[in-house]
Order: C-alpha cells, then structure tokens, then sequence
C-alpha cells in the first residue's frame, strides 16, 4: 500500500517535473543558448547547442557596442534603484510610524489618499508636464521622486502593519529618558521594522530595476539610458544580431537571479505579505 | 485646531489625563515625519492625477492649452481604434486574472502535496515573476514566431500546425496574455499556497476520512482559500488593467490595432503629440478602474472569512 502511493508519487514529479521544465526552464535555456551563438546561427532561432561557444565574446560586444552604451545604462539603473530604495524605505517608515501611532482625521485622509495610490494607475503625461515645470524632465532625479511617489503607498502598507506589533511602551520609555522624537524614530523603532525593511527593499528594488515604462516616458535621451531601454533600443540596432540582442538579456537578467539566489524566501514573503491577511 | 480637539475626543481618556497625554502623544510623534512622503506623494502622483481631469478637456501642446469640452471623450468613444482599447483592456484583464486563478490553484495544491520536488517547482515557476518583462516579452516573441519559433516547431512533431500567435489578429492579445498568465503565475501561486497552508489541519483529517483528493481540493480548498483567491482576482485584475510593458514589447498593440489596449493608446496618442487625447485616454482608465476595482473590493470585502 505504501510502496504504491510512493511510486504514484514519483509518477507525479517526474511528470510535473517534465511539463514545468518545458514551460518554465526551455525558454531560459533559449535565451542563453542563443546568447552564446553566432549572429547567422542564432537569426534561425533554433533550440540547438551552438557550434562555438560565444557567451563572453557576445557579453563583452554588447557591454562596448555604441561606447560603453550599457556600462552608461548600468550606472544610470544602479544610481536609480539605489537611491529610490533608500528615500522610499525611510520617507515610508516615518510616515507609517506617525499614521501608526496617532490615529486621527490626518491619518485617515493621508490612508484614503495613499490606498487609491495602490489602484489607480499614474497620469502620464501631465506628470511630464509636472517635471518640465520644475526643470526635472529628463533628469534622472525626476525619475527618482516619481518612483519614490509611486512606491510609498505599498511601502508604507507594509510598515503599518509592523510597526503595530511594536508596543507603544516602548517610544514612551525612550522619551522619558529624555529621547528626541527624531532618536526614538532611528534607534528604537527603526531597528525593530528591520525584516519588514528587507522585504521592502528587494520588492521595490526588483520593481524599480525592472521598470520600463517610467523611464520611457520620464527620461528619454540617449544620455540618461537605463538597462531596461537598452534592450527595447536593441531590438532595433541589433536588427539581424540576435545572439548580441539575447546576450544583452542575460546581462540585465544576472542582477534578478543573484537576487532570487541570496533573497528568496524575503521576496516571496514580501510579494505576498500585501495580499494575505492573517 | 479641530483635528486636534477632535482626536481628543477619540483618545477617550478622562478629561484632565486626555489632555495631558495628548500633548505628550504630539510631541512623541510629531506630523512633521510625515510631510517628506505626503509632499513627495502629492507633488509628483496627486497633482498630475488632478491636472490629468482639467487637460483632458483641451487641445493641448504641452506649452498652451485651448479648452475643447467633451471633444477628447467623443473622439475617445468614436474613433474605432480608440475605443476598441477599451474593449481590449477588459478583455485582457479578465483573461489574464481568470486563466492567472484556474490554474495557480490546482498548482498550489499540488505543490502542497506529498511531491518530493516542491520546494524546486516553486522556485522554478517564481522565477519569472523577477525577470524583466522587456526581456521575456523579446524571448518571447522569438518563440512565438509562426515558422521557425521554438513553439511552433515542436507543435509540428506532434503534427499540429501552430497559428501565427501574434501576427492573427484575432489571436495576438491572447497570446501576450497567455505570455502575462507565464510570467504572473510564480506570485499567483506563491500567493495560494499561502492560502491553503493557512488552513487548519483538522478540515484536511475531517476529508480524508470521507473521501480522495477531489473531495479534499472541491470542498475543503476552494471554499477555505477563498480570502488568496479574492487576492490574486484584485491584483492581476489592477496589474491587467494598468498592463503596458508586455503588449508594447510584443506586438506595439498590433497588428493593425489588434491588440491596442488603453495604456499602449495613451503611449501611442502622446507619441504623435496628441497630449490632451492622451490624457483624455489616462482619465478613462483611472474611471475604468476605479469603476471596476472598488466595488470588486467592497464585494470580496464581504465575503471574506475567517479561518
């Protein structure tokens, strides 16, 4: 009885393992298979091991194709990303604590306001009336404040409901010693929010990076390029070269799977925490 | 003055003590830490959201604006090619979240199962979630090509010939919402096996004595995973809505407009300099969604249980 609910079971992976391998690693083999092809190999985009081996070769031509156009486009992604994460980590985690701690009609309208910022999709392209106004359009600073303006509402959802597990007592200690709000804020609490300051991180940083749409229409200029737009401008230069196109996909793609390796469990938990109560 | 007196009111401390506790609480936690955010919030989401209503009334060149009325809105729901990115963006919408919630479920209960292999198939079908969408959509497109795509080829050794899944236009809007469902399935299912691993052990004894695993996934997962299912319909409906990356890697929203939804529209309208229609398309899917999410959210509100 035991031996054939096991060998029913092996059945079961072996043919999940079968059909998520074709749906789910074929299409990464593809891509790096056709990453290490030649151009004419890889324009008949067969499913093939290539004749010789390109991988770097291919890598390196599209980190200097068009003078160091993605070495630009790294830096301008990675000064993006970086400093985004950070103003949206602690503009939210202040906000959170004060809507947290002192409910109020100030922290009901800011939670109305913030919550419709999780649906409603952004107005285009008056914000790139917005930017112009204030000498921001095409600045990468610009972009910056519009993701940070965009990623509060989720940051700040999840910080909510952590600093609520923080008992009160203790920001009322720390000012009975004789604590600064601002101290108690960055020593006590800070501190304490630290699992839900990861999961925040690596969900807007994975966004943040990914993000295609904001720099389209917020930073255009072959100037201000982010590793996004460079693969969307290659489909284009590298019209007959997709083994350099596919290259420049395993370029952009490194940073997500030296995420997904280091931080999984965090992303998955941070991916769901905004959708399951309890 | 008002907000504070009024919040004294719903401390509900006596008198005296409330008036004194609530200074304190003032100074804990000052309003001050909350101004970066709400400034930021405000200048660059709120302010545009509202100026989106007054130049979707205009024709407007970004330097003057001349006030149209209802011209934008008429053209909107006159002009075939317009209007039919509605249509395409409730269509896309419902497909994506619908195919996103038939399969994700059956998928968590097995990957909740007695499988050696789980934890690796989670990670596997996760993994796209993180992946560009630029970068999936290019692959992709390549796989998808109607003669020598990866996807057709191997179609043609079981003897099917495979349709041209994005050059039909009647087809392309499915297939990229088929390749949305492939990329979005990793934190649909993450999502409902969160679900089903909140469920208490004793509903899954009480099934087993009365039946097999159809019994166990029709009676015991569907009803008690309800709350992850309301879940994953609110997210990809908004994410299907709002969708843009994939479609405009894809297709451009084509062929012809085949595959136009809202989004693609307003990326197309701002392109050719048509700044009020494209803001006038904006207002339709903020009115769009709000029309379709909230009241979804109110009614899934309703219904939700506690385990």
């Amino acid at each position: 009885m035991n031996t054939r609910k096991l060998i029913k079971n092996l059945w079961l992976d072996a043919l999940a393992l079968v059909v998520i391998g074709v749906l789910f690693i074929v299409p990464f083999i593809f891509i790096f298979l056709m990453a290490s092809k030649t151009s004419q190999e890889a324009s008949r985009f067969e499913f093939s091991w290539p004749s010789q081996f390109l991988l770097i070769d291919n890598i390196s031509a599209v980190l200097a194709y068009n003078d160091n156009r993605m070495l630009l486009a790294m830096w301008n992604s990675t000064i993006l990303t970086v400093s985004s994460v950070t103003l949206i980590v602690f503009l939210s985690a202040l906000a959170a604590y004060i809507m947290q701690r002192r409910p109020g009609r100030v922290t009901k309208i800011a939670s109305t306001v913030m919550l419709a910022g999780l649906v409603i999709p952004p107005a285009v392209v008056p914000t790139i009336y917005l930017l112009q106004q204030l000498s921001l359009y095409k600045t990468l600073l610009g972009l910056i404040f519009v993701e940070v303006a965009y990623g509060l509402p989720f940051a700040i959802l999840i910080f909510r409901a952590f600093v609520g597990s923080i008992p009160r007592e203790l920001d009322e200690a720390a000012v009975i010693d004789g604590a600064s709000p601002l101290r108690v804020f960055l020593q006590v609490i800070l501190p304490l929010l630290r699992s839900a300051m990861v999961t925040i991180i690596v969900v807007q940083s994975v966004g943040i990076y990914n993000d295609f749409s904001h720099p389209l229409y917020f930073l255009p200029g072959s100037q201000n390029v982010t590793v996004q737009l460079t693969l969307f401008t290659f489909i284009s230069q590298f019209s007959s070269q997709y083994n350099l196109l596919f290259a420049n996909a395993v370029v952009i793609t490194i940073p997500a799977l030296i995420l997904f390796l280091f931080f999984q469990r965090q992303i998955v938990a941070g991916m769901t925490s905004g959708a399951v109560k309890g | 003055m008002d907000t504070q007196s009024k919040s004294r009111v719903a401390v509900g401390v006596v008198a005296a003590e409330g008036k004194k506790r609530h200074k304190g609480a003032m100074q804990i936690y000052p309003y001050w830490f909350f101004v970066p955010a709400a400034v930021l919030f405000t200048v660059f989401f709120v302010v545009p959201t509202i100026y989106a209503f007054y130049f979707s009334f205009t024709r407007w060149t970004l330097f003057d604006a001349e006030f149209i009325g209802f011209s934008n809105y008429v053209d909107f729901l006159n002009d075939p090619q317009l209007s039919s990115g509605l249509v395409h963006t409730i269509v896309y919408a419902i497909l994506t979240s619908g195919l996103k919630v038939v399969i994700s479920l059956p998928l968590a209960f097995l990957l909740t199962s007695a499988l050696a292999l789980k934890t690796l198939f989670r990670s596997i079908i996760f993994f796209p979630v993180l992946v560009s969408t630029v970068a999936v959509g290019i692959t992709f497109s390549i796989l998808m090509q109607p003669t020598s795509g990866l996807i057709n080829s191997w179609l043609r050794v079981f003897g099917i010939s495979g349709p041209d899944w994005l050059g039909d236009p009647n087809l392309a809007l499915i297939s990229v919402a088929l390749v949305d469902v492939w990329k979005g399935l990793g934190i649909a299912t993450v999502i409902c096996i969160a679900g089903i691993l909140a469920i208490p052990t004793d509903y899954f004894e009480a099934a087993r004595l009365e039946g097999g695993t159809w019994v166990k996934f029709r009676y015991i997962i569907i009803p008690l995973s309800r709350n992850a299912i309301f879940s994953i319909i609110l997210l990809s409906f908004i994410g299907g809505l709002r969708s843009f990356d994939l479609i405009w890697t894809m297709t451009h929203g084509g062929p012809g407009f085949a595959s136009d939804v809202l989004t693609s529209v307003i990326f197309k309208q701002y392109q050719a300099g048509f700044y009020g229609l494209s803001t006038a398309g904006n207002v339709v899917l903020f009115i769009l969604v709000t029309i379709i999410i909230y009241p979804l959210q109110t009614f899934f509100h309703r219904k939700e249980i506690e385990l």
